[in-house]
Protein backbone atom coordinates (compact mmCIF):
# COMPACT_ATOMS: atom_id res chain seq x y z
CA UNK A 1 0.00 0.00 0.00
CA UNK A 2 1.45 3.49 -1.03
CA UNK A 3 1.98 5.68 1.57
CA UNK A 4 1.21 9.38 0.22
CA UNK A 5 -1.30 9.93 -2.16
CA UNK A 6 -1.43 13.56 -5.19
CA UNK A 7 -3.60 15.98 -3.57
CA UNK A 8 -4.27 17.02 -6.90
CA UNK A 9 -5.07 13.90 -8.90
CA UNK A 10 -5.76 11.23 -6.12
CA UNK A 11 -2.77 8.63 -7.42
CA UNK A 12 -0.45 7.85 -5.50
CA UNK A 13 2.73 9.92 -5.33
CA UNK A 14 5.30 6.97 -5.89
CA UNK A 15 3.59 5.85 -9.69
CA UNK A 16 3.36 8.11 -12.29
CA UNK A 17 4.44 11.59 -13.00
CA UNK A 18 2.97 14.56 -10.88
CA UNK A 19 4.27 17.51 -11.84
CA UNK A 20 1.45 19.17 -13.53
CA UNK A 21 -0.23 18.23 -10.31
CA UNK A 22 2.27 20.06 -8.11
CA UNK A 23 2.35 23.05 -10.47
CA UNK A 24 -1.47 23.59 -10.11
CA UNK A 25 -1.63 22.78 -6.38
CA UNK A 26 1.39 25.21 -6.40
CA UNK A 27 -0.52 28.05 -7.93
CA UNK A 28 -4.54 27.77 -8.78
CA UNK A 29 -5.81 24.26 -7.05
CA UNK A 30 -6.59 23.66 -3.68
CA UNK A 31 -5.71 20.40 -2.88
CA UNK A 32 -8.88 17.67 -3.70
CA UNK A 33 -7.40 14.32 -2.58
CA UNK A 34 -6.69 13.24 1.08
CA UNK A 35 -2.73 12.30 0.40
CA UNK A 36 -3.37 9.78 3.55
CA UNK A 37 -6.39 7.61 1.69
CA UNK A 38 -7.25 9.29 -1.15
CA UNK A 39 -10.63 9.99 -0.44
CA UNK A 40 -12.12 13.15 -2.26
CA UNK A 41 -12.23 15.81 0.30
CA UNK A 42 -15.22 18.23 1.04
CA UNK A 43 -12.94 21.62 -0.03
CA UNK A 44 -14.22 25.17 0.78
CA UNK A 45 -12.11 27.92 -0.99
CA UNK A 46 -12.73 31.25 0.64
CA UNK A 47 -11.14 34.87 -0.17
CA UNK A 48 -7.83 34.40 1.67
CA UNK A 49 -7.35 30.64 1.95
CA UNK A 50 -8.88 26.94 2.07
CA UNK A 51 -10.12 23.88 3.97
CA UNK A 52 -10.20 20.74 3.20
CA UNK A 53 -12.25 17.93 5.30
CA UNK A 54 -11.10 13.83 4.77
CA UNK A 55 -14.13 11.90 6.46
CA UNK A 56 -11.29 9.83 7.64
CA UNK A 57 -8.95 12.12 8.62
CA UNK A 58 -9.89 15.10 9.36
CA UNK A 59 -9.27 19.12 8.17
CA UNK A 60 -6.66 20.51 6.71
CA UNK A 61 -6.42 24.65 6.14
CA UNK A 62 -4.16 26.83 3.87
CA UNK A 63 -1.34 28.56 5.87
CA UNK A 64 -2.47 31.63 7.06
CA UNK A 65 -2.42 34.63 4.52
CA UNK A 66 0.32 37.34 4.22
CA UNK A 67 -1.39 40.69 4.07
CA UNK B 1 -35.37 43.50 -24.61
CA UNK B 2 -34.56 41.21 -27.70
CA UNK B 3 -31.43 40.61 -29.13
CA UNK B 4 -31.60 42.76 -32.04
CA UNK B 5 -28.66 43.34 -34.92
CA UNK B 6 -26.33 45.36 -33.81
CA UNK B 7 -25.61 48.30 -35.85
CA UNK B 8 -22.85 48.07 -37.46
CA UNK B 9 -19.95 50.45 -38.32
CA UNK B 10 -18.32 49.11 -41.09
CA UNK B 11 -14.34 49.76 -41.81
CA UNK B 12 -14.14 51.57 -45.17
CA UNK B 13 -11.98 49.88 -47.62
CA UNK B 14 -8.34 50.02 -46.78
CA UNK B 15 -8.62 51.72 -43.30
CA UNK B 16 -6.79 50.78 -40.72
CA UNK B 17 -9.20 49.46 -37.57
CA UNK B 18 -7.20 51.48 -34.67
CA UNK B 19 -7.62 54.49 -36.82
CA UNK B 20 -11.06 53.87 -37.54
CA UNK B 21 -11.18 52.95 -33.44
CA UNK B 22 -9.60 56.35 -32.09
CA UNK B 23 -11.92 58.18 -34.42
CA UNK B 24 -15.35 55.95 -33.08
CA UNK B 25 -14.35 54.89 -29.73
CA UNK B 26 -11.97 56.68 -28.14
CA UNK B 27 -13.15 60.58 -29.75
CA UNK B 28 -17.13 59.72 -29.77
CA UNK B 29 -17.68 56.73 -27.46
CA UNK B 30 -19.42 53.95 -29.64
CA UNK B 31 -18.12 50.79 -29.48
CA UNK B 32 -17.00 48.80 -32.24
CA UNK B 33 -19.01 46.62 -34.60
CA UNK B 34 -18.55 42.71 -34.66
CA UNK B 35 -16.54 43.21 -38.14
CA UNK B 36 -14.52 45.87 -36.11
CA UNK B 37 -14.06 43.53 -33.51
CA UNK B 38 -13.05 40.66 -36.09
CA UNK B 39 -10.36 43.28 -37.27
CA UNK B 40 -8.99 43.60 -34.29
CA UNK B 41 -9.02 40.12 -33.33
CA UNK B 42 -6.85 39.51 -36.02
CA UNK B 43 -4.07 42.20 -35.97
CA UNK B 44 -0.64 41.09 -35.77
CA UNK B 45 1.92 40.73 -32.91
CA UNK B 46 3.65 43.76 -33.67
CA UNK B 47 0.08 46.22 -33.13
CA UNK B 48 -0.31 44.79 -29.89
CA UNK B 49 1.27 47.66 -27.96
CA UNK B 50 -0.33 50.19 -29.96
CA UNK B 51 -4.03 48.55 -29.35
CA UNK B 52 -3.29 47.92 -25.69
CA UNK B 53 -2.40 51.74 -25.69
CA UNK B 54 -5.74 52.98 -27.23
CA UNK B 55 -7.63 50.56 -25.71
CA UNK B 56 -6.15 51.74 -21.98
CA UNK B 57 -6.80 55.56 -23.69
CA UNK B 58 -10.60 54.62 -24.53
CA UNK B 59 -10.67 53.16 -20.65
CA UNK B 60 -9.22 56.49 -19.28
CA UNK B 61 -11.81 58.46 -21.23
CA UNK B 62 -14.83 56.73 -21.11
CA UNK B 63 -14.57 55.07 -17.23
CA UNK B 64 -11.84 57.29 -15.69
CA UNK B 65 -8.66 55.90 -13.69
CA UNK B 66 -10.55 54.07 -10.76
CA UNK B 67 -10.20 50.09 -10.39
CA UNK B 68 -13.35 48.49 -9.02
CA UNK B 69 -12.37 45.72 -6.35
CA UNK B 70 -14.55 42.73 -5.95
CA UNK B 71 -14.20 39.61 -3.87
CA UNK B 72 -16.66 36.72 -4.08
CA UNK B 73 -17.08 32.96 -2.39
CA UNK B 74 -19.01 30.21 -2.69
CA UNK B 75 -22.29 29.40 -0.04
CA UNK B 76 -22.78 26.25 -2.31
CA UNK B 77 -20.39 24.21 -4.05
CA UNK B 78 -20.57 21.35 -6.45
CA UNK B 79 -23.24 18.61 -7.52
CA UNK B 80 -24.79 21.19 -9.96
CA UNK B 81 -27.24 19.76 -12.19
CA UNK B 82 -26.64 21.47 -15.13
CA UNK B 83 -23.79 20.16 -17.64
CA UNK B 84 -21.89 23.34 -18.39
CA UNK B 85 -18.65 21.85 -19.96
CA UNK B 86 -16.40 24.04 -18.56
CA UNK B 87 -17.77 23.49 -14.85
CA UNK B 88 -15.84 21.55 -12.24
CA UNK B 89 -19.10 21.67 -9.88
CA UNK B 90 -21.16 20.19 -12.51
CA UNK B 91 -22.45 16.90 -10.92
CA UNK B 92 -22.72 15.70 -14.54
CA UNK B 93 -18.83 14.94 -14.97
CA UNK B 94 -16.16 12.53 -12.77
CA UNK B 95 -14.52 15.92 -11.45
CA UNK B 96 -13.10 15.76 -7.69
CA UNK B 97 -15.40 18.69 -6.44
CA UNK B 98 -17.81 17.59 -3.86
CA UNK B 99 -20.33 19.19 -2.77
CA UNK B 100 -20.04 21.73 0.25
CA UNK B 101 -22.05 24.56 2.00
CA UNK B 102 -20.74 27.76 3.51
CA UNK B 103 -22.68 28.54 6.95
CA UNK B 104 -22.90 31.82 8.16
CA UNK B 105 -20.40 32.74 10.04
CA UNK B 106 -18.28 31.55 7.39
CA UNK B 107 -20.13 34.04 5.18
CA UNK B 108 -19.72 36.78 7.19
CA UNK B 109 -15.84 36.27 7.88
CA UNK B 110 -15.69 35.89 4.12
CA UNK B 111 -17.38 39.50 4.06
CA UNK B 112 -15.00 40.41 6.25
CA UNK B 113 -11.54 39.33 4.62
CA UNK B 114 -12.95 40.84 1.68
CA UNK B 115 -13.84 44.61 2.49
CA UNK B 116 -10.06 44.40 4.61
CA UNK B 117 -8.56 44.54 0.96
CA UNK B 118 -10.66 47.55 0.26
CA UNK B 119 -13.10 45.60 -2.16
CA UNK B 120 -16.43 47.69 -2.24
CA UNK B 121 -18.15 44.38 -3.83
CA UNK B 122 -18.56 40.74 -2.31
CA UNK B 123 -20.74 38.63 -4.39
CA UNK B 124 -22.22 35.57 -3.22
CA UNK B 125 -22.20 32.53 -5.49
CA UNK B 126 -24.12 29.47 -5.50
CA UNK B 127 -23.49 26.51 -8.21
CA UNK B 128 -26.97 25.59 -8.61
CA UNK B 129 -29.53 25.97 -11.88
CA UNK B 130 -31.82 28.46 -10.08
CA UNK B 131 -32.33 29.53 -6.06
CA UNK B 132 -34.24 27.21 -4.11
CA UNK B 133 -36.07 28.10 -0.95
CA UNK B 134 -33.02 27.25 0.94
CA UNK B 135 -30.63 28.48 -0.91
CA UNK B 136 -32.70 31.77 -0.85
CA UNK B 137 -33.45 31.94 2.86
CA UNK B 138 -29.62 31.28 3.36
CA UNK B 139 -29.02 34.37 1.38
CA UNK B 140 -31.32 36.22 3.11
CA UNK B 141 -30.06 35.48 6.67
CA UNK B 142 -26.32 35.79 5.21
CA UNK B 143 -26.98 39.45 3.93
CA UNK B 144 -28.35 40.37 7.21
CA UNK B 145 -25.50 39.26 8.97
CA UNK B 146 -22.82 40.97 6.96
CA UNK B 147 -25.05 43.65 7.76
CA UNK B 148 -25.46 43.31 11.49
CA UNK B 149 -21.77 42.35 11.69
CA UNK B 150 -20.98 46.39 10.46
CA UNK B 151 -19.15 45.23 7.64
CA UNK B 152 -19.42 47.96 5.05
CA UNK B 153 -19.66 46.77 1.33
CA UNK B 154 -22.15 45.90 -1.89
CA UNK B 155 -23.79 42.63 -1.64
CA UNK B 156 -23.98 41.02 -5.53
CA UNK B 157 -25.58 37.58 -5.93
CA UNK B 158 -25.23 35.00 -8.37
CA UNK B 159 -27.88 32.50 -8.04
CA UNK B 160 -28.60 30.90 -11.58
CA UNK B 161 -31.20 30.99 -13.38
CA UNK B 162 -34.52 33.45 -11.06
CA UNK B 163 -37.93 33.64 -11.05
CA UNK B 164 -39.69 37.19 -11.33
CA UNK B 165 -40.27 36.45 -7.82
CA UNK B 166 -36.87 35.61 -7.16
CA UNK B 167 -36.06 38.60 -8.32
CA UNK B 168 -37.86 40.60 -6.20
CA UNK B 169 -37.29 38.92 -3.48
CA UNK B 170 -33.03 39.74 -4.10
CA UNK B 171 -34.10 43.65 -4.42
CA UNK B 172 -35.67 43.70 -1.11
CA UNK B 173 -32.91 42.03 0.36
CA UNK B 174 -30.65 45.28 -1.12
CA UNK B 175 -28.82 42.81 -3.45
CA UNK B 176 -27.54 45.89 -6.04
CA UNK B 177 -26.02 43.76 -8.92
CA UNK B 178 -26.91 40.10 -10.29
CA UNK B 179 -24.04 38.09 -11.99
CA UNK B 180 -25.46 35.65 -14.89
CA UNK B 181 -22.93 35.53 -17.57
CA UNK B 182 -24.21 34.39 -21.02
CA UNK B 183 -20.91 32.05 -21.26
CA UNK B 184 -20.12 32.65 -25.28
CA UNK B 185 -21.84 33.47 -28.29
CA UNK B 186 -25.48 32.61 -29.13
CA UNK B 187 -23.73 30.65 -32.08
CA UNK B 188 -21.51 28.53 -29.58
CA UNK B 189 -23.80 28.21 -26.60
CA UNK B 190 -25.36 24.86 -27.87
CA UNK B 191 -21.36 23.44 -28.01
CA UNK B 192 -20.88 24.55 -24.41
CA UNK B 193 -24.20 23.76 -22.36
CA UNK B 194 -27.08 21.66 -23.06
CA UNK B 195 -29.22 21.60 -20.15
CA UNK B 196 -30.73 25.10 -20.42
CA UNK B 197 -30.05 27.44 -23.31
CA UNK B 198 -28.74 31.34 -24.15
CA UNK B 199 -32.03 32.26 -24.44
CA UNK B 200 -32.94 31.12 -21.09
CA UNK B 201 -30.03 32.91 -19.66
CA UNK B 202 -31.08 36.37 -21.47
CA UNK B 203 -34.48 35.97 -19.74
CA UNK B 204 -33.16 36.24 -16.26
CA UNK B 205 -30.92 39.22 -17.27
CA UNK B 206 -33.85 41.22 -18.78
CA UNK B 207 -35.73 40.87 -15.29
CA UNK B 208 -32.87 42.08 -13.06
CA UNK B 209 -32.12 44.54 -15.06
CA UNK B 210 -36.18 45.94 -15.45
CA UNK B 211 -35.65 45.13 -11.69
CA UNK B 212 -33.15 47.84 -11.16
CA UNK B 213 -30.42 45.62 -10.13
CA UNK B 214 -26.86 46.47 -11.86
CA UNK B 215 -26.55 43.54 -14.32
CA UNK B 216 -22.90 41.70 -14.50
CA UNK B 217 -22.60 39.57 -17.51
CA UNK B 218 -19.38 38.20 -19.22
CA UNK B 219 -18.25 34.94 -20.23
CA UNK B 220 -15.07 32.72 -20.88
CA UNK B 221 -12.78 32.75 -23.71
CA UNK B 222 -11.09 29.48 -24.50
CA UNK B 223 -13.60 27.33 -24.99
CA UNK B 224 -13.30 26.03 -28.95
CA UNK B 225 -14.98 29.03 -30.09
CA UNK B 226 -13.40 30.77 -33.55
CA UNK B 227 -12.58 34.41 -33.52
CA UNK B 228 -15.86 35.20 -35.39
CA UNK B 229 -17.87 33.69 -32.22
CA UNK B 230 -15.34 35.79 -30.07
CA UNK B 231 -15.97 39.10 -31.85
CA UNK B 232 -19.97 37.75 -32.03
CA UNK B 233 -19.73 37.20 -27.96
CA UNK B 234 -18.08 41.26 -27.79
CA UNK B 235 -21.01 42.72 -29.70
CA UNK B 236 -24.12 40.70 -28.20
CA UNK B 237 -22.88 41.93 -25.02
CA UNK B 238 -22.30 45.34 -26.07
CA UNK B 239 -26.15 44.89 -26.74
CA UNK B 240 -26.79 43.75 -23.43
CA UNK B 241 -25.15 46.80 -22.12
CA UNK B 242 -24.56 45.49 -18.73
CA UNK B 243 -22.67 47.69 -16.19
CA UNK B 244 -19.88 45.24 -15.43
CA UNK B 245 -18.70 42.28 -17.76
CA UNK B 246 -16.31 40.05 -15.61
CA UNK B 247 -13.76 37.89 -18.67
CA UNK B 248 -12.87 34.88 -18.21
CA UNK B 249 -9.96 32.37 -19.37
CA UNK B 250 -11.07 28.78 -19.23
CA UNK B 251 -8.90 26.90 -16.93
CA UNK B 252 -9.18 23.31 -17.87
CA UNK B 253 -10.60 21.44 -15.09
CA UNK B 254 -10.00 17.90 -14.32
CA UNK B 255 -12.78 15.67 -15.07
CA UNK B 256 -15.05 18.06 -17.29
CA UNK B 257 -15.14 17.95 -21.04
CA UNK B 258 -12.35 20.79 -21.44
CA UNK B 259 -9.95 19.09 -19.07
CA UNK B 260 -7.70 18.47 -21.70
CA UNK B 261 -8.36 22.07 -23.79
CA UNK B 262 -4.95 24.51 -24.35
CA UNK B 263 -5.24 27.39 -22.23
CA UNK B 264 -5.82 30.65 -24.52
CA UNK B 265 -2.88 32.17 -25.16
CA UNK B 266 -1.61 35.12 -23.72
CA UNK B 267 -0.98 37.62 -26.41
CA UNK B 268 -4.41 36.02 -27.74
CA UNK B 269 -6.12 36.99 -24.22
CA UNK B 270 -4.59 40.43 -24.29
CA UNK B 271 -5.84 41.18 -27.96
CA UNK B 272 -9.01 39.77 -26.63
CA UNK B 273 -9.60 42.20 -23.37
CA UNK B 274 -8.35 45.18 -25.43
CA UNK B 275 -11.16 44.09 -28.22
CA UNK B 276 -13.84 44.13 -26.08
CA UNK B 277 -12.92 47.32 -24.53
CA UNK B 278 -13.00 49.14 -27.69
CA UNK B 279 -16.74 47.29 -28.35
CA UNK B 280 -17.91 48.20 -24.67
CA UNK B 281 -16.00 51.55 -23.61
CA UNK B 282 -17.81 52.58 -20.99
CA UNK B 283 -18.59 49.23 -19.52
CA UNK B 284 -17.13 48.13 -16.66
CA UNK B 285 -14.49 45.41 -17.82
CA UNK B 286 -13.31 43.05 -15.01
CA UNK B 287 -10.73 40.60 -14.82
CA UNK B 288 -11.89 37.31 -13.60
CA UNK B 289 -10.84 33.44 -13.23
CA UNK B 290 -8.50 31.94 -15.47
CA UNK B 291 -5.89 34.84 -15.30
CA UNK B 292 -3.22 33.54 -13.63
CA UNK B 293 -2.42 30.80 -15.35
CA UNK B 294 -2.94 32.44 -19.33
CA UNK B 295 -1.49 36.11 -18.36
CA UNK B 296 0.82 35.22 -15.26
CA UNK B 297 2.05 38.43 -13.02
CA UNK B 298 3.26 40.81 -16.23
CA UNK B 299 0.59 39.54 -18.32
CA UNK B 300 -2.18 40.59 -15.74
CA UNK B 301 -0.35 44.11 -15.68
CA UNK B 302 -0.44 44.76 -18.96
CA UNK B 303 -4.40 44.24 -19.10
CA UNK B 304 -4.82 46.58 -16.31
CA UNK B 305 -2.94 49.13 -19.19
CA UNK B 306 -4.99 47.42 -22.37
CA UNK B 307 -8.53 48.21 -21.16
CA UNK B 308 -9.34 46.42 -17.87
CA UNK B 309 -10.37 48.62 -14.82
CA UNK B 310 -12.45 45.73 -12.42
CA UNK B 311 -10.43 42.79 -10.59
CA UNK B 312 -11.69 40.05 -8.58
CA UNK B 313 -9.06 39.93 -5.54
CA UNK B 314 -8.23 36.99 -4.12
CA UNK B 315 -9.39 33.21 -4.86
CA UNK B 316 -12.41 32.13 -6.64
CA UNK B 317 -14.78 29.70 -6.08
CA UNK B 318 -12.98 26.51 -6.29
CA UNK B 319 -9.92 27.50 -7.57
CA UNK B 320 -7.20 30.09 -6.44
CA UNK B 321 -5.74 33.44 -7.10
CA UNK B 322 -2.78 35.35 -6.79
CA UNK B 323 -2.98 36.58 -2.82
CA UNK B 324 -4.65 39.93 -3.02
CA UNK B 325 -2.17 41.82 -1.80
CA UNK B 326 -0.05 41.42 -4.44
CA UNK B 327 -2.68 42.57 -6.78
CA UNK B 328 -3.35 45.67 -4.35
CA UNK B 329 0.45 46.24 -4.73
CA UNK B 330 0.49 46.35 -8.72
CA UNK B 331 -2.75 48.84 -8.68
CA UNK B 332 -0.72 50.81 -6.21
CA UNK B 333 2.48 50.89 -8.71
CA UNK B 334 -0.30 51.69 -11.84
CA UNK B 335 -1.19 54.70 -9.68
CA UNK B 336 -4.52 53.44 -10.18
CA UNK B 337 -7.29 54.17 -7.29
CA UNK B 338 -9.41 51.54 -6.16
CA UNK B 339 -13.18 52.72 -6.76
CA UNK B 340 -14.53 54.25 -2.79
CA UNK B 341 -17.62 52.71 -2.27
CA UNK B 342 -20.82 54.39 -3.50
CA UNK B 343 -19.11 55.75 -6.31
CA UNK B 344 -20.34 55.51 -9.82
CA UNK B 345 -17.95 54.44 -12.54
S1 LIG C 1 -25.04 26.35 -13.95
FE1 LIG C 1 -23.19 27.25 -13.01
S2 LIG C 1 -22.53 25.83 -11.41
FE2 LIG C 1 -24.00 24.75 -12.72
S3 LIG C 1 -22.72 23.64 -14.21
FE3 LIG C 1 -23.29 25.61 -15.14
S4 LIG C 1 -21.63 27.02 -14.61
FE4 LIG C 1 -21.44 25.22 -13.25
ZN1 LIG D 1 -0.91 13.86 -9.23
ZN1 LIG E 1 -8.05 10.70 4.38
Amino acid sequence: MPDRYCAWCGHPESEGEHATCRRRLASIDPPRYCPECARRMVVQVTPSGWTARCSRHGESASAPSVG
Amino acid sequence: MTVAAHKAEDIAPGQDVLDAAREQVLERGVGLSEQQVLAVLRLGDDRIQELLALAHDVRMRWCGPEVEVEGIVSVKTGGCPEDCHFCSQSGRFPTPVRAAWLDIPGLVEAARQTAETGATEFCIVAAVRGPDKRLMSQVREGIRAIEDAGIDIQIACSLGMLTQDQVNELVEMGVHRYNHNLETARSHFPEVVTTHSWEERWETLRMVREAGMEVCCGGIVGMGETEEQRAEFAVQLAELGPHEVPMNFLIPQPGTPYEDYEVVDGKDALRIVAAFRLAMPRTMLRFAGGRELTLGDLGAEQGMLGGINAIIVGNYLTNLGRPASRDLEMLDELSMPIKALNDTL
